[in-house]
């Protein structure tokens, strides 16, 4: 738990990559995290470049086999090669991860900053909504939003954009807090008093001190966003045609996957699904230490 | 008669279209439906037309309030005592390491577990049964005892894959409110007055460490309705999850609304209550009144 580096030391002591391999070392949650989630990577980066990406769809290999030599994973009811389903759902996963997690912390460190440094009516109305939404079950609109549009419709895509519209309120409340105790520091008044206007002290003084909060928000909203997209897609609520990771847990469950003794079909997906939500989560943890030293992960 | 010439059909779809106003413009078919909404009348199922979306509730709430109540009894009891336990510096070693396992799991989604769960309980070993409410062919007869049993047997699984994954955040948050209740003057006060371990167990450290999580039990609520939609259409059980999920596939816009607009609701009551029950709980709360 003791973590002797903080992020300054990081970024200004020499030899940073030595230095970040040392507290690697130290910080083992972000290790852990971070070494499965390059595993990944390499496996979907690999399989999209090997593995012919039409065997991820309906009709194109024998159904029904049980992993052996010819399909290491198996194949399913629709005649898919699970090997290939898993590495097109995994690199579309990331997609929707990136694209909503990354535009969501982009929205909340927008409106974070706006909140706090501005304060006022705006701040009322920006934290307002944020709080009288976190505690509604955010799942549920996101069900009927999914639900009301034409199934053909649903992208890759569009599900990134159901996501993200209701996924921006977590990191506009943690940035706004972090602003408010930023803000009244004195390198800001100096800043101030020296006559720099607004956007250079948001920009030049006060971002790059938020930077580790800013990363570290951006991995818990690609989880979220991994998490979110997942629970769709199991639902049915995601693009049909597309092996997203839910989506072939929900057709495998659809079609009695368990109940006619094709127990590949499912249990792959649910592995790599818990590995990519759990490797976040640990890398989430890490750098909740690496932005806070001094915090103890009690929750 | 019947629906068998165009014209007849035709005919059916104007009748239809008229009974559920979809041949007004979309502004006044929406204000008509918040105006409805108001006077708590959710309106009419389009799929299975005679029932209302009242009665669709009526008819799976018992199953959903049923499950995720025991899941959400069960991880709240286990996780608190695990976490209290965990802190306590008197428990033996094996008990702190009880905990390890459950935290470790709060990766997992419900979701997730129930695939596993029923690969490794209901596909693998055949302990349990796959899904459904009950035993296919069975009638349901609740003056049964077997039929219960039946039931009762059918529910483990989804509650286990609720449970399991929930329990290790209750463990984080109890052991570190356990830890700084461990330096508080009272505890120590107990302590000499020679009060036993257990005692100074379960009336100075959990007592006071149990408060704050009441609050946590209903943010809880929330996310344990998310799984348990997930879960109940998973495990095909007929509650309120299996009902949005049917409505959601045949386009049954008033039952998906009214579904989720009563979860919300259900939910928003749900903390205002607990939020009331506090200062019940807490003889502090009470006294600055």
């Amino acid at each position: 738990m003791s973590t002797v580096l903080t992020s300054e030391d990081l970024v200004q002591a020499p030899g940073g990559f030595a230095l970040t391999l040392r507290y690697l070392r130290r910080n083992r949650s972000l290790a852990v995290g971070l070494l499965i989630v390059l595993l990944l990577m390499a496996f979907t980066v690999i399989g999209m470049l090997t593995i012919d990406v039409s065997h991820a769809y309906p009709l194109a290999v024998k159904p029904k086999q049980p992993p052996g030599a010819r399909y290491l994973l198996g194949t399913d009811f629709f005649g898919r090669d699970l090997l290939s389903e898993m590495v097109v759902g995994m690199w579309q996963t990331a997609l929707i991860g990136v694209l909503a997690g990354g535009l969501g912390t982009l929205i909340g460190v927008f409106l974070g900053f706006v909140s706090a440094y501005f304060g006022g009516a705006v701040d009322t109305i920006i934290k307002g909504t944020c709080q009288i939404l976190t505690p509604i079950p955010v799942f549920l609109i996101q069900v009927v939003i999914a639900g009301s549009l034409d199934k053909r419709d649903v992208t890759i895509y569009t599900m990134a954009f159901i996501v993200l519209a209701l996924g921006w309120m977590w990191p506009t409340l943690v940035i706004r807090s972090q602003v408010l105790t930023m803000k009244e520091r004195q390198f800001v008044s100096v800043a101030k008093l020296s006559g720099r206007n607004d956007l250079g002290i948001i920009f030049a003084e006060i971002m790059p001190n938020l930077l580790p909060f800013i990363a570290a928000s951006f991995v818990s909203q690609v989880f979220s966003a991994v998490f979110a997209s997942f629970y769709l897609a199991v639902v049915g609520l995601g693009p049909l045609r597309e092996p997203l990771l839910g989506n072939i847990i929900w057709s495998a469950q659809g079609q009695g996957a368990f109940f006619n003794g094709w127990w590949w079909w499912p249990i792959w997906p649910a592995i790599g699904m818990v590995l990519i939500l759990g490797s976040l989560a640990l890398i989430n943890m890490g750098l909740d230490e690496l932005a806070n030293p001094r915090v103890r992960r009690t929750e | 008669m019947g629906g068998f010439t165009p014209t007849d059909l035709e005919k059916i779809v104007a009748s239809y279209s008229a009974k559920f106003g979809l041949n007004k413009p979309l502004w006044q078919q929406y204000l008509d439906y918040i105006g409805s909404v108001a006077r708590l009348d959710l309106g009419v199922s389009m799929n299975k037309f005679p029932k209302t979306v009242w009665q669709l509730l009526l008819e799976s709430l018992p199953w959903t309030i049923g499950l995720l109540f025991v899941a959400t009894v069960f991880s709240f009891i286990l996780g608190n005592l695990l976490g209290a336990l965990a802190a306590w510096p008197r428990s033996p070693r094996w008990v702190k390491g009880l905990a390890t396992p459950f935290v470790l799991l709060m990766g997992v989604p419900p979701v997730l577990m129930a695939v596993f769960l029923m690969f490794f309980v209901a596909f693998r070993l055949k302990l349990l049964p796959m899904g459904n409410a009950y035993s296919i062919g069975v009638i349901p007869n609740w003056s049964s005892i077997g039929f219960i049993f039946d039931v009762l047997k059918h529910q483990i699984l989804p509650a286990l894959s609720l449970i399991l994954g929930t329990v290790g955040s209750w463990v984080l948050s109890m052991r570190g409110m356990g830890v700084t209740i461990q330096g508080e003057d009272y505890v120590l006060f107990a302590e000499h007055k020679g009060l036993g371990g257990t005692a100074i167990f379960r009336d100075y450290y959990l007592r006071n460490a149990l408060l704050p999580q009441v609050t946590g039990l209903a943010l809880a609520v929330g996310t344990m309705v998310t799984s348990g939609i997930v879960i109940e259409q998973f495990f095909g059980l007929p509650g309120i999850g299996s009902m949005l999920y049917d409505a959601i596939k045949v386009n049954d816009f008033l039952v998906i609304y009214g579904i989720v607009l009563f979860i919300v609701i259900a939910i928003a009551v749900l903390m205002i209550v607990v939020e009331m029950l506090y200062p019940l709980l807490d003889p502090r709360v009470r006294a600055q009144k």
